[in-house]
């Protein structure tokens, strides 16, 4: 008994961080719209400019406090830096551009992180006069968890009488509902931006430099940090900054107890969790439902879809002709890389599908590309499957993963659905991690080579083109079925949709199984390209690869995200072949281009060659 | 003979707040019924809770004998309620033809349907309909670029698409400037005579609830103060002291 | 006081406004006139400055206030009542009035949340209540007082009659007067003739973004057919 009391605490001081960060997330959504991705950046941040600091300043109390201290208003600087220098520009652009511009700012700080405190995990000292530990009903609980313990509700009360009491606070709420009122009444929403970006950041340093007695500085923080943060988000309610400790605490305690049975107990417990409380309260624990009948928002959801033009069709007749005849002039290499570029623009056609037509932005999507990967290789390796039964498992696979995730997603909306598709790819990636005995974990599983008759490069570079050619064809079919009519439907009106008899749910959930089944055969060829599979395939940034791939090429677009994806991959492959530190050279790129194009590349040269329509 | 729709008892509560409060009225076939009150009445959420958008807290909504109380919107669609709302809510990424397709696809059961383009489903059907709310000229534009009161008759061909027994009107005339009202009532006017459907609508309007409603239910707070045909509901010195106030002799806007 | 000259605007592609010219004196009340869609709510969110204007002047007290940001604008001393209201329903009415409160301005009086309950008598009842669950009357004049509490100098006013009952419309006319003796200057977008001619002075008629007729408001309420021509059908 006296046991599971102590791992209770323990559960409770890891939430204290959690809570930091995410409602940090939360505030600065509130207000700016802007789904931080670099939010787990500045975690990261957080505790490595307290790990520089603690060497400075001594290992006193005051030494060690005061770096911690100084380290959460570093990174609440740098928070404020961001926000004036890149955000600023992007207010008025869609908000996935924010979004995308953000991770640019995750690939940046990834590299200067790596180049300045160099790739090895670096451990802090103890906190001076808190590193023994108190016994406990006698157990051993370190001194330094129970100041954490009481760290996060100490936060949480300044935090709500910072917004409740003060006029600052009022300000930001007034805000956060409906900005453009607040300016009519005088108030500058520009410094009341900077300001949140600056509290909010400095609560995800504060979360990062508290957590660093207890694991040591390492590069891998961000992304490990940022979907957790997403699921208290999701769970806790947006905006709700109890939903956030509140969740932070069941997500903290499930991880504790967890961790006793076996750790991939944790992965379903959390899916389980999650599941629960989105199916009874989709708002979250403490948050506030959505209005039921949304007000008529002059959002923008393009123009209707024209036939292309005659001479369009014949050029990419001619494209389609080049392509078939790239095998006579290029060598293997190129013709892997046109292999891969093929695969990604299938890839994100099929997120394009989702978002362009659904209206559901998934920042997962790399799940379905792991699980159709997956499904090709385990295929092989357990089963032993020829590659043609291995590439018909990909999409099976993949769609009953859309179909699993999808039958949660659709019970949310905007924003909340894309945090959510996050946090079910982290957690099969996660799942893929862990099990080692099934998947092979981080050493991945190799040996996946295609059937002979698809083996050489020009082989695979045919049958990639084709299977690519025609799932392309089908998604751009079902584009202009009644069911992609139905999903614009319920995208463009949900009201109006379901007053039609159109079961907007059932729609956009087989939309996410179709998406799901596209990107899933793109993963079965990427598996037997490179013929083998790493975890990797599903984390984060392959999902934000796929965002960009569809941004750059415009999102109201059916030709967008062909563009996008070519031009993204041909870069990305460009570029790592060229470079080490290509990590800050993509998100410079990314940031250049974003705020360069706010339209996306087509958008761009559609806004510049065509005249509007009538 | 059983009313087409019958709603008693119907209560809805937000967050304390009871805006409809054991609501009761029927609405027999042929009938044109407005629903009135001052804002905040519970109008919009009646309808909103006959329509499904919403889940009501206690009571029934029998449509044609059958408790739909708790139906999703899209069920309640298909058993032929139609329904407009008070800013149109269309497909603005449409063409005003491809609007009313889709509404026709839906009705016939084939929304789902991922192999046949949607330019070749009735379109033909749609054009007539179109035709009828004088909209025929527009079928290929895009809605985005319809003036607001075009865009109410689209809505109104959307709502007609299934050809319901029942259309819920939540305010038509809002938003549509005086000019274009009178034509427009009378559009609605004809339109519902020649399909022969009964209707339910709110309206601020007086002109256009005295001029057109065959009877009036008049909402305050949430509760039912009058339901009787216009003359009546116009005398009854309760409706007067929470609504129509002094200028109710006059029939005009109240002030 | 206030100067509009040649102003156009527009939504997407459709022209709302074509080379509005309007003006507006110290302690005067005018009433821009019109049917739905005639542009009357889109020259005020042009003065404020929350519908960008393609072409035109305008000046408040002779400072150009053409290309500034509404808080900007705010801050200069117009204060903006929205058609819909928006009211800050997460707040409590108490912090809706914090947080339209700026600070006091040379030669108009200095608003502050006391006052107003004197002024709005509902309201002090109310303070401490979350704006989402009070009636529609009441926030209307929530909606008023909040704007009152940033000192404007002159009030722009935007279809305040729209969906309110009679009683609590002829209790907003009276605080609205009020405010007009006091010295506020006024400018009330409306279709209810009865209750602009409660509280306007003058008269200016907006017809599809052009003004049409312009006088005293005692000359347009006895000129039934100008009000046929441009207010009925």
């Amino acid at each position: 008994m006296s046991f599971y009391a102590v791992q209770f605490l323990t559960g409770l001081a890891s939430a204290s961080s959690l809570f930091l960060v995410a409602s940090g997330l939360s505030i600065i959504f509130g207000v700016s719209r802007v789904v931080n991705f670099a939010h787990g950046s500045f975690y990261m941040l957080g505790a490595y400019i307290a790990y520089s600091l603690t060497l400075r300043l001594g290992g006193g109390a005051f030494g060690f406090w005061g770096a911690i201290g100084l380290a959460a208003v570093a990174v609440g600087l740098i928070g404020v830096l961001m926000e004036m220098a890149l955000l600023r520009r992007l207010y008025r652009s869609p908000e996935l551009f924010q979004l995308v511009a953000t991770f640019g700012v995750v690939l940046v700080v990834q590299d200067l992180a790596l180049a300045t405190w160099g790739p090895d995990d670096l451990l802090g000292p103890r906190a001076p006069g808190l590193s023994g530990a108190v016994s406990i009903l006698g157990h051993r609980v370190p001194e330094y968890d129970l100041a954490l313990i009481v760290i996060g509700p100490v936060v949480l009360v300044i935090l709500w009488l910072l917004l409740n009491r003060t006029r600052w606070g009022i300000l930001v709420r007034a805000a956060t509902q409906d900005p453009e009122m607040a300016g009519a009444l005088g108030i500058n929403q520009k410094w009341l931006l900077t300001g949140v970006f600056f509290l909010g950041s400095l609560l995800a340093g504060l979360g990062g430099a508290l957590q660093l007695p207890r694991e040591p500085a390492n590069l891998l923080m961000d992304m490990g940090i940022i979907a957790e943060a997403f699921v208290v988000v999701v769970i806790g309610g947006m905006g709700s900054i109890g939903g956030a400790f509140l969740a932070a605490v069941v997500i903290g305690e499930l991880q504790a107890f967890g961790i006793l049975i076996f750790p991939e107990i944790t992965l379903v417990l959390l899916f389980l969790v999650m599941a629960v409380v989105l199916v009874i309260r989709p708002w979250g624990l403490l948050g506030k439902p959505e209005a039921i009948i949304p007000k008529a928002a002059a959002r923008d959801v393009g123009r209707p879809f024209r036939p292309l033009k005659a001479a369009w069709r014949w050029a990419g007749l001619g494209l389609l002709g080049l392509l078939v005849a790239l095998p006579a002039t290029a060598g293997d290499y190129a013709l892997q890389v046109a292999s891969e570029v093929l695969i990604f623009t299938l890839f994100a056609a099929s997120l394009h599908f989702l978002m362009g037509i659904g209206g559901m932005i998934s920042f997962g999507h790399a799940a379905y590309l792991g699980f159709g990967a997956y499904g090709s290789a385990l295929a092989v390796h357990h089963l032993g499957a020829p590659m043609e039964a291995a590439l018909i498992a990909a999409p099976l696979l993949a769609g009953m993963g859309g179909l699993v995730f999808g039958w949660f997603c659709v019970r949310l909306s905007g924003v909340y659905l894309a945090m959510l598709t996050l946090a079910f790819a982290q957690i099969a990636w996660s799942g893929v991690f862990q099990w080692y005995d099934f998947t092979g974990g981080d050493n991945g599983l190799i040996g996946i080579w295609p059937a002979p008759w698809a083996a050489g490069a020009a082989g695979y570079y045919y049958l990639t083109l084709m299977l690519t050619v025609a799932a392309l064809w089908v998604l751009k079919r079902a584009v202009f079925s009644p069911f992609g009519f139905a999903l614009r439907a319920g995208r463009d009106s949900r009201l109006r949709a379901e007053a039609l008899g159109i079961d907007v749910r059932r729609v956009q959930w087989l939309a996410f199984a179709l998406s799901g089944a596209a990107a899933g055969l793109a993963g079965g060829l990427y598996a037997f390209l490179k013929g083998s599979v790493f975890p990797t395939v599903m984390a984060i940034p392959v999902s934000v690869d796929g965002l960009v791939m569809v941004l750059l090429g415009g999102v109201h677009t059916v030709l967008g995200p062909l563009i996008g994806a070519v031009a993204f991959t041909g870069l990305k492959i460009g570029i790592a072949a060229e470079t080490h530190f290509w990590r800050i050279l993509l998100g410079g790129l990314i940031l250049a281009t974003v705020l360069a194009f706010p339209k996306g590349i087509a958008g761009f040269l559609k806004d510049k060659l065509m005249r509007p329509e009538r | 003979m059983s009313p087409l729709l019958a709603i008693h008892d119907l209560s809805k509560a937000f967050g304390g707040v009871e805006a409809v409060r054991s609501v009761s009225f029927e609405v027999a076939a042929g009938e044109a019924v407005a629903l009135i009150g001052p804002n905040g009445a519970g109008k919009t959420t009646c309808f909103n809770l006959i329509g499904g958008q919403l889940r009501p807290d206690a009571g029934g909504i029998e449509f044609r004998g059958r408790d739909i109380a708790g139906w999703p919107p899209h069920k309640v669609w298909r058993l032929g309620i139609g329904r407009t709302f008070q800013v149109a809510a269309i497909f603005p990424s449409m063409t005003v033809q491809e609007n009313v397709q889709m509404a026709m696809v839906s009705h016939t059961g084939r929304a789902l349907n991922l192999l046949t383009p949607l330019a070749g489903l009735e379109a033909e059907k749609a054009d007539a309909l179109l035709e009828r709310v004088g909209l025929a000229a527009q079928a290929r534009r895009a809605c985005g670029l319809l003036a607001y009161g075009d865009l109410k008759r689209l809505e109104l061909a959307l709502a007609l698409a299934n050809d319901p027994a029942l259309l819920l009107m939540d305010e038509p005339m809002a938003g549509v400037a005086r000019g274009e009202r009178a034509e427009l009532m009378a559009l609605i006017g004809r339109v519902v005579a020649e399909e022969g459907v009964s209707v339910l609508f709110t309206e601020h309007d007086m002109d256009v609830v005295f001029g057109h409603a065959s009877r009036i239910v008049v909402l305050h707070r949430g509760e039912v103060v009058a339901d009787g045909a216009p003359e009546a509901v116009r005398a009854d010195a309760r409706v007067r002291e929470v609504y129509l106030g002094a200028e109710a002799g006059q029939g005009g806007q109240p002030c | 006081m206030l100067s509009v000259k040649s102003l156009d605007a527009f939504y997407g592609r459709a022209q709302v406004l074509f080379g509005l010219d309007l003006a507006v004196a110290h302690g005067e009340a005018v009433a821009l006139m019109g049917r739905n869609g005639a542009g009357k709510s889109t020259t005020l969110k042009c003065l404020i400055g929350l519908v960008p204007h393609a072409a035109g002047e305008m000046t408040l007290d002779g400072v150009d206030i053409a290309r500034l940001d509404a808080f900007r604008i705010a801050r200069l001393g117009l204060g903006y009542v929205p058609e819909e209201r928006r009211i800050f329903t997460d707040l409590t009415v108490a912090e809706n009035l914090e947080a339209g409160r700026r600070p006091p301005r040379q030669g108009s009086p200095d608003w502050t949340a006391e006052r107003l309950f004197v002024l709005f008598p509902n309201l002090a009842e109310i303070r401490r209540r979350r704006a989402a669950h009070i009636s529609g009357g009441e926030q209307q004049m929530l909606s008023i007082a909040r704007t009152l509490m940033g000192n404007p100098t002159l009030l722009l006013l935007d279809e305040p009659s729209e969906g309110l009952a009679p009683k609590i419309l002829e209790e907003i006319a009276t605080t609205v007067s009020a405010l007009k003796a006091e010295g506020l200057t006024i400018l009330l977008a409306e279709q209810n003739l009865r209750f602009a001619g409660a509280i306007a002075d003058r008269v200016a008629v907006i017809e599809t973004g052009h003004i049409r007729w312009q006088g005293a408001m005692a000359d347009f309420a006895a000129d039934t057919e100008a009000q046929a021509r441009y207010l009925l059908a």
